[in-house]
């Protein structure tokens, strides 16, 4: 029985680490305990042990758009469907979300762009910010005309364009220290950007978005390195506004917004709050079920249940996992089949001591048998878990955040009640079962 | 314990599933499902006001947007739910804009909006899930009984399952305004895998016992298996019962139908396996075999 010993303090050491994984932080007296931090081999395995929670649990915006691809070459498309990613990924961060997702997936013909903003509630902004299919362009003005007077039929087309700056922010000058726009052009940018700027030097040069004047800064200089700096009296904002339009305007492809999920804050909230109290009923009707049937097994059973909870919890932590509303749903699901490998394994016991066998031997005899059926009922489970999953992201399968969050909750709950219903229950009744 | 002859009262089981598979069937043919705007692209939009607010009052102002919308509902306290065809971010923020000029402060709870072409593919997608999910299943219990018979029977109570799920769905689509979007997908999915579940544990029996007792007939040794697993299968169901009734009457709107689903399909897959997988088996074992016994060496 040494083997089973070391098991036993096995147990009690898992159960001793996953608690103190799951225990948030809570201050007894002076002292403050859990929400530890993991940090080992130099940053290399990180985890903060916060539960990561996915959009419809935290509230935010999720948007698919989709991109116009007509007029652009076939080989061409894939390195704009990227590019398009980078510039929305840039907007984004300028916008200030902590967090956000911003994916690209070939679906068929169609080019996408999967954008999760969580925690953005002001949506309005949000979606012109990123969808928004503006065009930027650089305008000379035509000969002999005013920029005060001048009206848009006044500016002509340069062959400069959106596509051809890399990328805008916001500068300090240095000696006034106002804010001011900087400018990065693409390499045959930059090259268009100083034909222009020596053709039109001490002349207005009009930057259009949508066909609506954004600014007509005058030309101080010839610029061929490609990177240049609108100043003019801008308050911070201004220039922050303006580099966010610039940079939108740098969309190689329009694309258009084919999905768009709004979620509040307070539904996601209420939704976390509905659903712990859900599971906490559940788990409570299921313990006294347990012990009412089993009577001193169905406590053992009890105890690993709550192992089990400790363990999955700690390992949604690890992973980590981003847990969706449907992914609650399957860990609470988990948990009333959690106990299937317990009510199997005693059920057989049960069995094996009416044809009169001895305890020790009624036991053995019931967790061997037992193992056959809980093994082929679960991987059907499985199974399906992986179809839902869908883990080489086929493009034939469904690819939705809340179902994979489902089928990865049920499939981590499939495993770890395998585990704590063969190595945790059957150690548990070896040690404190007498019968 | 005595073994129960279940097996006699094969018909009793066959009326019980088809008083509940008859009506959601001819439900499915009438009403069909209602698919959500996941399957047919559109808006939804829940909103919530601080003041008492009328359904007609707001119907006026969505008028005036020229925005067409189905009946709203009311999801609560002040609180309404819109369908529409799919509308913009824009177009949605000026009729926000006029409900809060009438009606003081209007919380936006949620907003969704599918286009059309992605709801035609998610339907297909799902459906090749389905498929794939079937045929792996299937698969794995022909190749664990190395009997297609197995395989068969526990596909049809697979097939039953799925009809009571679909069938109560459309009930409840029809009368309740239930939709089905892509969470009924993954229950229906989840049922499946359920289904067979509790059918394996049965079976896993009747081929222990068959190795054992060779002269005994299919109808016994199915009997014996049925009395055998019956408690295990009943606790084990009443444990996942309980989690799901919980999150059915506890949790919140955006699960409950999604708990409903797989409520209904455990109960379903824990019936079917007993009083249709197994009964099908003996019977189709029987015409194979001719009333004789079912001898696996």
């Amino acid at each position: 029985m040494n083997k089973t010993r070391s098991l036993g303090l096995f147990i009690l050491a898992i159960t001793i680490i996953t608690l103190l994984i799951d225990i948030p932080k809570i201050r007894i007296r002076d002292t403050e305990i859990g929400g530890y931090s993991i940090d080992i081999l130099n940053g290399k395995f990180k985890r903060d042990l916060n539960i990561r929670k996915g959009l419809d649990l935290a509230g935010g915006v999720h948007v698919v758009l989709q991109a116009d691809m007509e007029n652009i070459a076939k080989e061409d498309r894939v390195s704009a469907i990227d590019a398009a990613k980078k510039v929305i990924e840039r907007r984004v961060n300028l916008y200030g979300v902590s967090e956000p997702t911003v994916q690209t997936a070939k679906i068929g013909d169609s080019y996408r762009i999967l954008v999760e903003l969580p925690g953005i509630y002001n949506t309005q902004d949000a979606i012109s910010l990123i969808g928004t299919t503006a065009k930027l362009n650089f305008r000379e003005l035509v000969e002999g005309k005013d920029l005060q007077t001048a009206t848009i039929a006044d500016f002509v087309d340069t062959d400069l364009s959106g596509g051809d700056l890399k990328k805008a922010l916001v500068s300090f000058n240095q000696q006034t220290n106002e804010p001011e726009v900087g400018l990065e052009f693409t390499q045959s940018g930059a090259e268009k950007f100083g034909e222009i700027t020596k053709k039109n030097l001490q002349k207005p040069l009009a930057i259009f978005l949508d066909n609506s004047l954004l600014t007509a800064p005058t030309v101080q200089a010839v610029i061929t390195d490609g990177s240049a700096i609108i100043s003019g009296k801008f308050t911070l904002d201004e220039a922050k506004s303006y580099v966010i339009q610039l940079n939108a305007g740098a969309l190689p492809v329009s694309v258009k917004v084919i999905e768009q999920r709004n979620i509040g804050a307070t539904l996601g909230a209420d939704s976390v709050k509905r659903s712990l109290v859900a599971g906490g009923v559940g788990l409570f009707l299921v313990a006294v079920f347990m012990i009412g049937m089993y009577g001193k097994l169905g406590i053992l059973a009890v105890i690993a249940l709550f192992i089990y909870s400790l363990i999955t919890l700690a390992i949604y932590k690890l992973i980590p996992v981003v847990l969706t509303l449907p992914g609650l749903a399957g860990f609470i699901l988990s948990i009333g089949m959690a106990v299937d490998s317990n009510i199997l394994i005693f059920e057989r016991i049960k069995e094996e001591r009416r044809l009169g066998k001895p305890l020790g031997l009624s036991m053995e005899l019931g967790f061997g048998r037992a193992w056959d059926s809980i093994r082929d009922a679960n991987i059907s489970t499985l199974i399906t878990c992986f179809v839902l999953f869908n883990p080489l992201n086929w493009s034939f399968l469904v690819n939705a955040g809340p179902v994979r969050g489902f089928a990865l909750t049920l499939f981590l709950g499939v495993v770890i009640s395998l585990f704590t219903g063969i190595i945790v229950t059957r150690n548990l009744i070896r040690i404190f079962y007498k019968g | 314990m005595d073994t129960i002859n279940f097996m006699k009262y094969k018909l009793i089981y066959l009326a019980i599933s088809s008083l509940v598979i008859i009506p959601g069937v001819i439900s499915l043919f009438i009403w069909g499902l209602k698919p959500s705007i996941d399957f047919t692209g559109g808006s939804l939009w829940e909103i919530k006001f601080e003041k008492p607010t009328e359904i007609n009052t707001i119907n006026k102002i969505f008028q005036e947007q020229n925005l067409e919308h189905l009946p709203i509902q009311v999801s609560g306290n002040n609180q309404f739910l819109i369908r529409m065809a799919p509308i913009s971010e824009e177009e949605k923020n000026r009729a926000k804009q006029r409900l809060a000029d009438n009606f003081g402060v209007v919380d936006e709870i949620r907003f969704e909006t599918v286009g059309p072409t992605l709801g035609k593919e998610l339907l297909i997608k799902t459906l090749t899930g389905v498929i794939l999910a079937a045929i792996a299943i299937l698969s794995y219990v022909g190749w664990r009984f190395k009997d297609k018979m197995y395989g068969v029977c526990a596909v049809i109570a697979m097939f039953h399952d799925s009809l009571v799920l679909l069938g109560t769905f459309s009930l409840l689509g029809h009368f309740l305004n239930v939709e089905v979007g892509t969470l009924f997908v993954t229950a229906v999915l989840t049922v499946l895998s359920f289904s067979v579940h509790d059918t394996v544990v049965v079976y896993d029996r009747i081929r222990e016992s068959t190795a054992h007792s060779k002269n005994r007939s299919m109808g016994d040794l199915a009997n014996k298996a049925i009395t055998e697993t019956m408690t295990r299968s009943l606790n084990n169901s009443l444990t996942i019962i309980f989690m799901l009734t919980a999150l059915t009457v506890l949790g919140g709107i955006t699960v409950k139908w999604f708990a409903v689903a797989l409520l209904i399909g455990t109960i379903s897959g824990t019936y079917s396996s007993p009083f249709v997988a197994v009964p099908l088996l003996v019977v189709v074992s029987g015409v194979s075999k001719k009333g004789d016994s079912l001898v696996k060496s």
